[in-house]
């Protein structure tokens, strides 16, 4: 059915207050649009293009508006997502953005990078009625969508000086809410960033075509006409430590949201041969280093690679594959020990990977990486493995299967297994109380085991999201602001 | 920021340059390096050793070898002009105490990470012997400073042009046989030289303080693509690094790893010296 008609229809029967959930499971859920999966092999533009305006107000016209609205539960910053949805239902866009900026900070980034089927849309009333998530109200699509629009971008309101200072080490989703809600309450915020450009994550880890970075641009410019000051280049711990900022340089509260930062790796041999990459350091080159513009502007090197193999099955595992595409290489293969299910990375991610030609290589664990006489990866043996009983996180146990190794002809590998806890505030803070993995221990207000110091993100949770970051980010601003106020 | 207030060319290819960074030339202790770019956009962010810092000025002063695109748009910069960024200072510093006699082995632009190491062991009271090369006269660097340091002096060259005519091991392993043994041996050079030099030392079981100077991006722990094996286990330099029990690095690995982009990069310097020609600058 046209979709012009179809809204029409839709909105002549809500005007007249008739609109039921009978009616509302007729609206075919609205698919994201995405550049062609042909073309987007070569370029470096965002895949997911976004909603029409009319494509927008249908999708939130799917919204039951139970009187529950479950999805809120499953909101790690509890976003009004009945109330928003509601908004759009009626037209009314830029209140749909008020009532998300309420809780979320930002919005732009989180529709696009929440994990929203097992989150918000896990527990959506559409999906249940399905039994298919996949089907319940596409409640991060809108919210990038209501994010798009705001052209305008309104600086928000500060407080009367309050003469304290704030220090926000690390540039990141929790530190960017962390600076933004402790610069609303009047003080004087900087935030301290280890490499040349701001924004963490955001920048040197997702991807152009999955998070523009002009979007992250904008937050930190809107941080910036707050009077958030930004030093980059500045690594805590090194180039001032959290004693001296506090101290010497007169910052009264500190939050430390660095992120993980330690690439763990499989400890299988040859791993150390020319061609194995952490995700991290392949995403760098590539994202902040723009190695993809190597010799055409852009001075740092990566791998001119024809098969790739990459290890896990996050959205990092993803991320890296789709950009393996992207820098040309003829075949990329995702390698996961579990069976796609198990896969944690979004099933828009995967979904994406696919079309792009990434070649998933399911319940296969790599044995060893071979090397030819120069160091150079030329192979990687990988071992099969079959589903067993659950384990203790209730996934089902990958066992292998002996003697089915076979070898997977790459000259590239990328490990995506996740990150340890980086060392380096460990080696430069004491008092500070870290747990047997390094991370930093917290309580229910992310303060740490030191007076004024506060710390959310994976260097607290481990391995966390952009949202869970901002979360803590929240929670860390309030109990700033409060600590300030004595 | 990062301005260059004063620059030296010390040989054909290496450079020396003293860098506005006031929170570096303060923070930094011998041992220590940064990470800089010569510009702030795409730039490559590479790692020097910070050969001395005055706090007075805010300046640290770096000495590095022209071998790339990086370091040789920072070789064309000038007094006045300024580096990208300048980030640090990271890794751990070296351990220093009183060891008693301590041998400083350095070749070729590795004389310029090693002095600061040097003159730290020696203000800590050590007997400091420094036995001091490079391929020829030529590219010696560093030779009054560090006579001005060292309770003995040995300079040696590969073609004889300059001092006695020999590797550094040769001298080394004299020094090694010498009653009483050295107490500390720190060697920093290209990566074969420093190995040869632990394997020396390892006869006499001398123990041996090395420096690594692998690929890095970020210089924090976050990228990895600096990993060694040091005693059969993954060690990244930038954190764990960048000294090391040099009898425990596996050497031969190591030099593999920092020649995995040797053609692109050649392919990056080939094309700015053609930038350069066109622009006039030789």
């Amino acid at each position: 059915m046209d979709i012009t008609k179809l809204l029409n229809e839709m909105l002549e029967k809500k005007a007249k207050g008739e609109l039921k959930a009978k009616d509302r499971y007729t609206i075919p859920m609205q698919e994201m649009p995405a550049q062609d999966a042909v073309a987007r092999r070569s370029n470096v533009k965002e895949v997911a293009t976004g909603y029409t305006a009319e494509q927008a107000h249908l999708e939130a016209l799917r919204c039951l508006q139970c009187p529950t609205a479950p999805c809120i539960e499953g909101c790690p910053v509890r976003i009004d997502i009945k109330g928003f949805i509601a908004a759009i239902a009626d037209g009314d866009n830029s209140k749909a953005l008020e009532i998300i900026k309420q809780n979320s900070l930002l919005p732009a980034v989180c529709g696009r990078v929440c994990p929203q089927e097992v989150q918000c849309q896990e527990k959506c009333t559409v999906g249940k009625k399905f039994k298919d998530i996949g089907q319940s109200v596409s409640i991060g699509r809108l919210e990038r969508y209501v994010a798009d629009l705001n052209q305008s971008s309104a600086v928000p309101a500060v407080a009367p000086a309050t003469g304290k200072k704030v220090a926000v080490i690390g540039s990141g989703p929790g530190g960017i809410v962390v600076a933004a809600d402790t610069r609303r309450a009047g003080h004087e915020v900087t935030i301290f960033e280890a490499f040349h450009k701001p924004g963490g994550v955001m920048v040197y880890g997702i991807p152009e075509f999955r998070l523009p970075k002009a979007i992250v641009q904008e937050e930190l410019q809107t941080l910036e006409k707050m009077g958030v000051k930004i030093a980059c280049n500045f690594i805590v711990g090194r180039t001032r430590t959290i004693e001296q900022l506090m101290k010497e340089d007169g910052f009264e509260a500190v939050y430390i949201g660095v992120g993980a930062g330690l690439p763990k790796f499989m400890n299988i041999p040859g791993e150390q041969l020319v061609g194995v990459y952490s995700a991290n350091e392949y995403l760098t080159r590539a994202n902040l280093m723009k190695a993809y513009a190597f010799g055409k502007g852009a001075d740092t090197p990566i791998a001119v690679s024809k098969k790739v193999a990459v290890l896990g099955g996050g959205n990092v595992a993803m991320d890296a594959a789709r950009v393996a595409v992207r820098l040309g290489a003829e075949k990329v293969y995702l390698v996961y020990r579990r069976s796609e299910v198990e896969m944690p990375a979004r099933i828009e991610e995967v979904h994406h990977a696919k079309e792009e030609g990434v070649i998933f290589c399911t319940l296969q664990n790599p044995k060893q990486i071979l090397g030819d006489d120069k160091g150079n990866v030329k192979g990687m043996e990988v071992l099969r493995y079959e589903l067993g009983a659950p384990d203790d996180s209730g996934r089902r146990r990958p066992v292998e299967i002996p003697g089915s190794e076979f070898v997977l002809d790459v000259d590239t590998v990328i490990v995506a297994i996740g990150n340890g806890a980086n060392p380096l505030l460990q080696q430069t803070t004491p008092g500070l109380q870290f747990n047997k993995w390094g991370n930093i221990v917290v309580d229910d207000n992310c303060k740490t085991s030191l007076e004024g110091v506060y710390a959310g993100g994976d260097i607290v949770l481990g391995a966390a999201t952009v949202i869970l970051a901002m979360g803590q980010g929240r929670i860390a601003a309030a109990a700033i602001n409060e600590y300030l106020k004595t | 920021m990062y301005e260059i207030t004063h620059k030296k060319q010390l040989s054909e290819n290496a450079f020396l340059m003293d860098v506005q960074a006031p929170l570096v030339a303060n923070a930094r202790k011998a041992g220590q390096f940064v990470i800089v770019s010569p510009n702030t956009e795409a730039g490559e962010r590479i790692p020097l050793t910070v050969a001395g810092a005055d706090t007075a000025a805010g300046t640290i002063r770096l000495i590095f070898q022209r071998v790339g695109k990086a370091t040789a748009q920072m070789a064309d910069l000038q007094v006045g002009q300024s580096l990208g960024y300048v980030a640090g200072p990271l890794g751990k510093p070296t351990h220093v105490e009183k060891f008693g006699t301590v041998v400083c082995i350095g070749g070729g632009i590795g004389n310029a990470p090693l002095l600061p190491i040097a003159t730290a062991m020696k203000e800590a009271g050590n007997r400091i012997i420094s036995i001091i090369g490079s391929r020829n006269k030529e590219l010696l660097i560093l030779e009054e400073d560090f006579k001005a340091i060292s309770d003995e002096i040995i300079v040696v060259t590969d073609d004889g042009s300059y001092g006695r005519k020999a590797l550094v091991t040769q001298p080394l392993e004299e020094i090694c046989q010498r009653q009483p043994r050295p107490d500390l041996a720190v060697a920093i050079g290209p990566a074969i030289m420093m190995k040869f030099c632990c394997e020396t030392t390892k006869k006499y079981n001398v123990p041996t303080q090395v420096s690594l100077n692998t690929i890095m991006v970020d210089g924090t722990g976050m990228c990895g693509g600096c990993r060694v094996e040091v005693g059969g286990k993954t060690q990244f330099v930038c954190v764990d690094g960048p000294e090391f029990d040099g009898h425990q690095v596996n050497f031969d690995q190591m030099m593999k790893r920092q020649g995995a982009y040797k053609d692109l990069e050649k392919k990056a310097m080939d094309q700015y010296q053609e930038h350069r020609c066109r622009i006039g600058l030789k």
